[in-house]
């Protein structure tokens, strides 16, 4: 180590610590927020393009697509100056939500596409109604299949709300920098963040798999 | 957008073009090195996970994890902010590389080693049934056999990384992003350069993912798999060969 | 061709082997011996052993007690420390004894990533070390024998099952075994594919000395190449003797049951 570098202070890390766990709220509130979000909007997104026409389907298709291969911290952007006056939080939340449905979108749909085809004929032999195929038959088993794609991806979404801080909501990392550049304190504050993170992240992570394992069998 | 606005627009694009396109090129430059480590990084960690060693599997695991769990985002800033304050200062590019290629190289380690395991066992098998050695049957037999595997997961591994490359911009890096925003600020804060921003991100995704198809079509006619173009290749692609693999019973 | 083994002149020998899966026993302390050019079927219910025996000679599987033995010296096994005691091969040990063991699988195995001529060179040139156009027309010679010469540049995907399994044929003899092991080779055949499949492996029976082994119910073949033919059940030989005796008068009430039950 260089002598231009100070080492580990642990007087900064107790000082940041608290800091950087109050931006944690802030950063689970997005999460849950923004999967929320993501959650009912992907499956909307998904169902358009199931269950519409072709026409329909196109429609919500293409900017699902557009929106999906490209950067969320440009659509933050995007929106912050095309939607002036909404609350930070409420616009991230949204932006990342959407940027995610166009994720979970593709998820489900691979769930529905699972969902063998004699279920749907067993559906029609009983003279079903649509509403009551998709809602009592297709999807409960189609969601079932996907619970740990839509898991890794919560946790995906967790790990991207620093985004946030760049349309200036306050959450974890917002904290960790600005504690950073006040105090001179990178190392201790940013250190701290990435182990709320890994922290946070790995055991969600294992949760998934666990569930993995057992709707694999 | 007022009329006026427009024309103030179009003839400070005009002006920045030459920018604009520098910004492109160090966003082409980012993702091509953080994918060229990335790729190392991922088979490095994805044989080893799959080490007859438990030290070395525990470690490669390990790793895989940590560079998971602690977010891209900080991972870039921790290399940028806090690690001069250990004495070391990269270069800010270097610290986009660097991050991208481990953060998603722990991301392609699953991927390598689930397209291994993926292989059926029969394979390895008449492998050893003519004499191959480990090295041998990993290089001639198994890895062609799981690259067609891992080919469609690394197209999206690639666009994220792609996607993740704006990242630079808020470590001083002059990238495409970057450069744009001060094509914004130049003509009064409009959002029509995001607008253009995102199209640019659009199409550049659009190249990477239909090179990407290029090369899952040819790694599929490879292994005589019949596809549509493009076509949602998962492991079950690959089962056109007979069915492998008897579980402990034997005849 | 003797059908009754010389000491020292025994091209497999098992000793007393035994394989586990978990609490399933497979084999149980089976005596085992093959002299060098026998050619030995063994047939009996699924679940007897018969494969295990085929897949512990290739080493795609370990011996849970017992050695087994290949031209007369440990195969399974290796002598270790001064005083030779034996201790579970190694790589090392395998390797080079290996090679002179191919065998032919149930679902032919082919690599689905080379043509069949690449398939059937992979082996001599990158394990015996041969170089390209040598590894080629010996690939050719076989690909000849086994009827198959205008495929050469095919994709074994694009092949009928029989097709496929004649190609594994000449991948296996490509390395010029000395003792064959044949694994149930015409079970995943659909039945009018069989045939061409049997019949190469006729030829290559009349017109080499190789040792083969071979697993399978198609009992005309077994008494067409048969030297010996074993009975196996509950992972122990039941009876054996030649073709004719075994297959027309077998002493035992549960090989008249199962050699009826299959013919």
């Amino acid at each position: 180590m260089g002598g231009a570098g100070s080492m580990w202070d642990m007087e900064a890390a107790r000082a940041a610590l608290p800091v950087v766990l109050s931006g944690f709220g802030i950063t689970l509130l997005a999460t849950v927020l923004g999967f929320a979000v993501a959650a009912v909007a992907g499956l909307a997104i998904a169902l358009l393009q199931r269950s519409g026409g072709r026409r329909l389907a196109l429609a919500v298709g293409a900017p699902a697509a557009f929106v999906r291969s490209t950067p969320v911290m440009v659509q933050l952007f995007a929106a912050w100056v095309l939607v002036p006056g909404l609350d930070p939080l409420v616009l991230g939340v949204l932006v990342l939500g959407l940027h995610y449905a166009t994720y979970l979108s593709e998820v489900y749909r691979a769930g529905i596409d699972a969902v063998p085809k004699g279920q749907w004929e067993a559906c029609t032999a009983l003279s079903l109604p649509r509403r009551r195929v998709w809602r009592a038959v297709v999807l409960p088993q189609a969601v079932r299949k996907v619970l740990p794609a839509l898991g890794n991806y919560a946790v995906s979404l967790f790990k991207e709300t620093p985004f946030l801080s760049v349309i200036t909501v306050n959450e974890m990392v917002h904290e960790a920098s600005a504690f950073g550049s006040t105090h001179f304190a990178y190392l201790e504050s940013f250190t701290l963040a990435a182990a709320v993170f890994l922290l946070a992240s790995w055991p969600t992570s294992l949760l998934v798999r666990r569930l993995e394992a057992r709707l694999a069998q | 957008m007022t009329d006026s606005g427009t024309a103030v627009f179009l003839s400070e694009l005009g002006r920045a073009l030459p920018a604009i396109g520098e910004g492109l090129l160090v966003t082409l430059e980012a993702t091509a090195l953080g994918a060229a480590l990335a790729l190392l990084v991922a088979f490095a960690l994805g044989l080893a996970s799959r080490s007859r060693l438990l030290v070395v599997r525990g470690a490669a695991r390990a790793v895989v994890e940590f560079l998971r769990g602690t977010s891209l985002y900080v991972q870039l800033f921790w290399l940028f902010f806090a690690l001069p304050m250990l004495g070391f200062r990269l270069d800010p590019m270097a610290c986009g590389v660097l991050a991208f290629g481990l953060n998603y190289g722990a991301y392609g380690a699953e991927v390598v080693r689930g397209a291994i395991a993926a292989v059926p066992a029969a394979q390895t098998e008449a492998a050893i049934a003519l004499g191959m050695g480990p090295v041998l049957r990993l290089r001639r037999v198994v890895l062609p056999q799981a690259y067609a595997l891992m080919v469609p997961p690394f197209k999206n591994l690639l666009i994220q990384l792609l996607k993740a490359t704006p990242l630079l911009s808020l470590v001083t890096v002059a990238d495409l992003t970057f450069r744009i925003d001060q094509l914004r600020s130049a003509t009064g804060g409009t959002a029509a350069a995001y607008l253009l921003l995102l199209l640019l991100y659009f199409a550049l995704a659009a190249l990477l993912g239909a090179g990407m198809n290029a090369l899952e079509r040819r790694a599929k006619a490879r292994l005589g798999v019949v596809s549509g173009p493009g076509g949602r290749g998962g492991p079950r692609a690959v089962r056109a060969v007979p069915r492998a693999g008897r579980a402990g019973g034997g005849a | 061709m003797p059908s009754d083994h010389v000491p020292g002149a025994e091209k497999v020998r098992f000793d007393r082997v035994t394989k586990r899966f978990g609490d399933q026993t497979v084999l149980d302390g089976l005596d085992l011996t093959v002299a060098p050019g026998e050619r030995v079927t063994l047939i009996g219910p699924s679940g007897s052993g018969k494969t295990t025996i085929l897949r512990l000679l290739m080493t795609l599987e370990r011996v849970t007690d017992g050695v087994v033995h290949v031209d007369g010296e440990p195969f399974s096994h290796m002598p270790s420390g001064p005083g030779g005691a034996l201790v579970p091969a190694d790589e090392r040990h395998l390797a080079p004894r290996r090679r002179r063991i191919g065998m032919v699988f149930q679902q032919f195995n082919l690599f689905p990533h080379m043509s069949v001529l690449a398939n059937v060179v992979e082996a001599p040139r990158h394990v015996l070390g041969l170089d390209g156009d040598e590894a080629a027309a010996r690939a050719r010679d076989l690909l000849g024998l086994v009827g198959l010469a205008d495929k050469e540049d095919a994709h074994p995907t694009r092949l009928s099952g029989g097709q496929q399994q004649r190609v594994a044929i000449a991948r296996a003899l490509a390395m010029r075994p000395e003792l064959l092991l044949l694994d149930e080779v015409t079970s995943a055949l659909d039945p009018e594919l069989v045939a061409e499949v049997l019949d190469v492996l006729r030829d290559v029976a009349d017109s080499t000395d190789i040792t083969m082994l071979c697993v399978t119910h198609e009992m005309g073949f077994a008494r067409d190449i048969s030297d010996r033919i074993l009975m196996f059940d509950g992972g122990r030989v039941l009876e054996s003797g030649p073709p004719e005796r075994l297959l027309d008068a077998p002493e035992h009430e549960r090989t008249q049951a199962f050699v009826r039950s299959i013919t």
